[in-house]
């Protein structure tokens, strides 16, 4: 229901520069993902947005209305963006009721009384604390206390909602249930989100859009979640977004080479790549067998993961991770013990234009 | 807390500058007023003026007892503190609980009513003790002069050790048994672990647990004005109130009066950065936050012996001193023996019901201190929440400003304020409540400033932003959620300057009019006039309103923890 313009916006502490010139656009109803490392501004990003911080340079306007501008200063103040936001901490006041808490954003904007109540109840509901709504929060779980937060932020239909890496702090469990809960509550409601987080997992899952930023603040990859996933436009962004195996390759009368061997590459890079380069893939795309084509590796590390074998293999003094799921493995009669020969073939490849550091650790 | 939030002076800048503006006000410029006087001659800033009056034998002589008293209070107030403190934490003394409630009563107790008690027990001539005594058992002279060196010491170091007590009991408490057990493990006797684990362990505890002895004894007036003015010995602040009561504030004894401030100002300062950095240095690890099961030293045999020890300390120094106190304050005349037909209750209603002196007196400390508490409550929380929450440019000014009431004594704060409100700059409040209202607020706002930033520090600020993000203006945030989180900090703050404003001497000594006498001044001067029994009547009348308050908060403050 909100569309955000952040322009050229930059922000620092001290001598430290958390964003230079960052530019990002939201669009109407969308479900947007600020995916990065910790310390990499984003948190900074959602807070300028909010209005708890002012940048030093730069404009945000939220539907066309200039809200924070920091040419002449001006700031509209947090209360008066009509947002939601949860936090990390969820920051559920732990002096109100599980009903108050909820009800304060209502009460602050003036709802007559029945109504404020029927829409709190209705949002309690809509979180699944039905029946909890006289409880403090001292008798919430966190899994609770975070579906408060989350309601309190939802309650007012704010335009825009915010939220802070709001499943951090839960168990594996309840962080995939809560993530599937704000993305169905997303489209329900048609708001728009800009969520921030860390974890590639939850962003992929929940993303209409993925933004990737570096520990710089740089934006580094814009797009549709399978784009990011699929076609990484550098390392850093192929790095972030799952376990990534590099492979030093050299072309060589060409011949894609790693070491002194030729390998059967699934794709080439594209013709303007220069002569040194790397094969980046995931464990999932490597083609295992005993023998046959490709390239030739020894077992280093083979350990069992229940759904899938996971082994380490040494290609020509490069380390790299498979998954070979163990259907497949028992299948195909691929147990393989620690100094096994292999020969490793690939189902698909990221080809990058330079030499990047690879994983000599067992 | 009303504020419109156009402008670029919102709510923060509103708060930040009425903030400083109190500190500056109630703290700043009486101290630098109390500079000004003491090193700014004839319009020249002029050192060896000052040295020329630290120099007369009077000044040194005070601060030479003032190093001595409180020196020997430290050494001793430490002894017994840490002693005590062990034997209820680390054996398996009877009744430890009781006991250590017990070793914290003479918290609640005012020295100088103590030194009062004391007088009348141990006064060479008239001392009840003393007399028995020689009358009795046929000694030809006193058998302790409580107007003395020691008597001081030893009066001061009754009330005072339950700074060290507090720390240390907290410190062996809180350390991880498991220190020991290795120590045990390794061969180690139980001597040689506490001398080599337990206590170095402790040290810092112990330490700033005697800093604010001495920080305390050195401020000290009521136990020195009652047992070493009639001997001619002072310590700063006794001196300090010499020179302004009995000298009619003449220009010298203004002067004199604000060196010798000064030297306590300076002095107490470096008490407190001493003991900031034996905590900041001594906070080892070890000591970890949760309580621990401490194994127990067996006392075996001694058991019994050290329990009758630790009883006959409690009897000797908290009950004696009580009971004559209301004995005394129910006596026909000063003097005659305790038997039936010497005793009334005529002095009490006459402190009570007809006197208007010590009706004042009561009326004034306790509406002094309801109004002084809630000030300094309200004061103290938007200081606080400035200093501990805000992002305001300056914030730092306002840390060092609210660190500065930390270290002044109550009487330099009296002086302070009488240079400053006795007219020489348009407003005279000298001889009115309102003067010492305004130096109450001084000495008590570190109380506030502490209690509540202690309860700020625990209010996250994503809490105050979520409510920010909800639609509530800053003030509406405060008002919602920073102001009912904090409030227990802010109930501890209000009973924490009431109940020692209701005994304060120090302060309204210096302070008091003809009708603004505070419970303190009342009784400290009816026995300067000797009228004992009447003083001892009223003392007693403090002592149930002191101590009845303090059971009184116990109970709220413990039954709202249940809650």
């Amino acid at each position: 229901m909100a569309n955000i313009q952040i322009d050229h916006l930059g922000k620092r502490y001290g001598d430290k520069t958390v964003l230079a010139d960052f530019s990002l656009d939201l669009t109407d109803g969308e479900c947007f993902t600020l995916l990065g490392p910790s310390g990499c501004g984003k948190t900074v990003l959602l807070r300028l947005i909010a209005g708890f911080e002012k940048p030093e340079s730069g404009t945000i306007r939220i539907d066309g209305q200039v809200v924070t501008d920091a040419g002449d200063g001006s700031s509209v103040s947090p209360d008066r963006r009509g947002l939601g936001m949860v936090f990390q901490d969820y920051a559920v006041w732990p002096h109100m009721s599980v009903f108050d808490n909820i009800a304060y954003p209502l009460k602050l904007a003036g709802i007559e009384i029945s109504a404020r109540r029927e829409r709190t109840l209705r949002a309690i509901e809509l979180v699944g604390l039905a029946g909890l709504d006289a409880r403090l929060p001292s008798q919430l779980s966190g899994g609770q206390q975070q579906r408060v937060a989350l309601a309190r932020a939802l309650v007012s239909e704010p335009r825009l909602l915010l939220l802070d890496e709001p499943l951090n702090n839960l168990d594996a469990n309840l962080r995939e249930e809560m993530r599937f809960e704000i993305k169905a509550l997303q489209q329900k409601l048609g708001i728009t989100i800009l969520y921030v987080t860390h974890d590639q997992e939850i962003a992929l899952a929940i993303a209409d859009r993925i933004a990737v930023m570096d520990e710089n603040g740089r934006l580094r990859q814009l797009g549709t979640p399978e784009e990011v996933y699929e076609r990484p436009v550098d390392d850093f962004v192929f790095r972030f977004l799952g376990i990534a195996n590099f492979l030093p390759v050299s072309r060589r009368d060409g011949a894609l080479c790693v070491g002194d061997q030729a390998g059967d590459w699934p794709s080439l890079p594209p013709a303007h790549y220069g002569d040194t380069l790397t094969a980046g893939f995931r464990p999932g795309d490597v083609q295992l067998s005993r023998d046959g084509a490709g390239l030739t590796g020894t077992i280093r590390r083979a350990s069992f993961l229940g759904a899938q074998f996971d082994y380490l293999i040494d290609i020509g003094g490069a380390l790299i991770r498979t998954a070979l799921p163990s259907h497949d493995a028992l299948a195909l009669g691929l147990l393989f013990d620690e100094g096994d020969a292999c020969r490793v073939g690939f189902h698909s490849v990221q080809w990058f234009d330079r030499a990047i550091p690879t994983s000599d650790k067992v | 807390m009303i504020a419109t939030k156009r402008f670029n002076f919102g709510t923060p800048e509103l708060l930040f500058t009425l903030s400083v503006a109190v500190l500056l006000i109630v703290v700043v410029f009486p101290m630098l007023l109390i500079f000004f006087n003491a090193f700014w001659v004839d319009g020249h800033f002029n050192v060896t003026d000052v040295l020329r009056v630290l120099q007369r034998q009077e000044t040194y002589q005070a601060l030479g007892n003032s190093l001595v008293l409180s020196g020997g209070v430290t050494v001793t107030g430490t002894l017994v503190g840490t002693l005590f403190a062990w034997l209820v934490t680390r054996t398996d003394l009877p009744f430890k609980k009781t006991m250590k409630l017990l070793f914290l009563v003479p918290f609640m107790l005012p020295a100088f009513i103590g030194a009062l008690a004391w007088k009348m027990l141990l006064s060479p001539r008239a001392g009840y003790i003393n007399r028995f005594f020689m009358d009795y058992l046929g000694f030809d002279s006193p058998i302790f002069n409580i107007y003395s060196y020691a008597g001081i010491i030893l009066v001061e170091t009754m009330y005072l050790f339950p700074f060290v007590f507090i720390q240390v009991s907290g410190a062996l408490e809180r350390m991880d048994p498991t220190l020991e057990e290795s120590a045990r493990i390794s061969g180690a006797d139980l001597f040689t672990i506490t001398r080599k684990i337990t206590i170095p362990l402790v040290m810092p505890s112990i330490l700033s647990g005697a800093l604010l002895i001495m920080l305390y004894s050195m401020a000290h007036f009521g136990t020195v004005a009652v047992l070493g003015i009639e001997t001619g010995i002072y310590n700063i602040p006794t001196l300090i109130y010499e020179k302004i009561h009995q000298s009619a504030g003449s220009f010298d004894s203004i002067r004199t009066a604000t060196v010798l401030a000064t030297v306590l100002v300076i002095t107490a300062a470096a008490i407190l950065w001493l003991q900031n950095r034996i905590l900041s240095k001594g906070r080892y690890q070890i000591i970890a936050g949760k309580s621990f099961r401490p194994s127990e030293l067996k006392l075996r045999g001694l058991r019994i012996p050290i329990l009758i020890f630790c009883l006959a300390y409690i009897a000797l120094t908290i009950v004696l001193p009580t009971v004559t106190i209301f004995m005394v304050g129910g006596l026909k005349t000063y003097g005659l023996p305790f038997a039936l037909e010497n005793m009334t209750w005529a002095n009490y209603s006459h402190i009570l019901f007809e006197w208007d002196l010590t009706r004042d007196s009561i009326w004034n400390s306790i509406s002094l201190g309801l109004a002084s508490a809630l000030v300094t409550m309200f004061a103290g929380v938007i200081i606080s929440y400035v200093i501990v929450k805000m992002k305001v440019r300056g914030k730092g000014l306002l840390e060092f400003l609210g660190m500065l009431p930390f270290s002044v004594p109550g009487s330099v704060i009296a002086l302070g304020v009488i240079l400053a409100w006795s007219g020489k700059f348009g407003v005279s409040l000298y001889n009115t409540v309102w003067i010492i209202l305004i130096a109450y607020i001084a000495r008590y706002m570190a109380f506030s400033l502490k209690a509540n930033s202690a309860a700020l520090e625990q209010v996250h600020d994503s809490l105050v932003e979520a409510a920010r993000a909800s639609g509530a203006t800053m003030a509406q945030a405060l008002r919602d959620v920073v102001i009912p989180l904090v409030r227990p900090g802010m109930v501890a703050a209000f009973f924490l300057i009431f109940l020692p404003a209701l005994r304060e001497l120090t302060v309204s000594v210096l302070l008091y009019g003809p009708t603004t006498r505070t419970i303190g001044v009342a009784i400290y001067t009816l026995n300067e006039d000797g009228e004992t029994v009447y003083s001892a009547a009223l003392a007693g009348i403090a002592l149930i309103i002191i101590v009845t308050g303090e059971v009184l908060i116990k109970r709220l403050v413990t039954g709202k923890n249940a809650a």
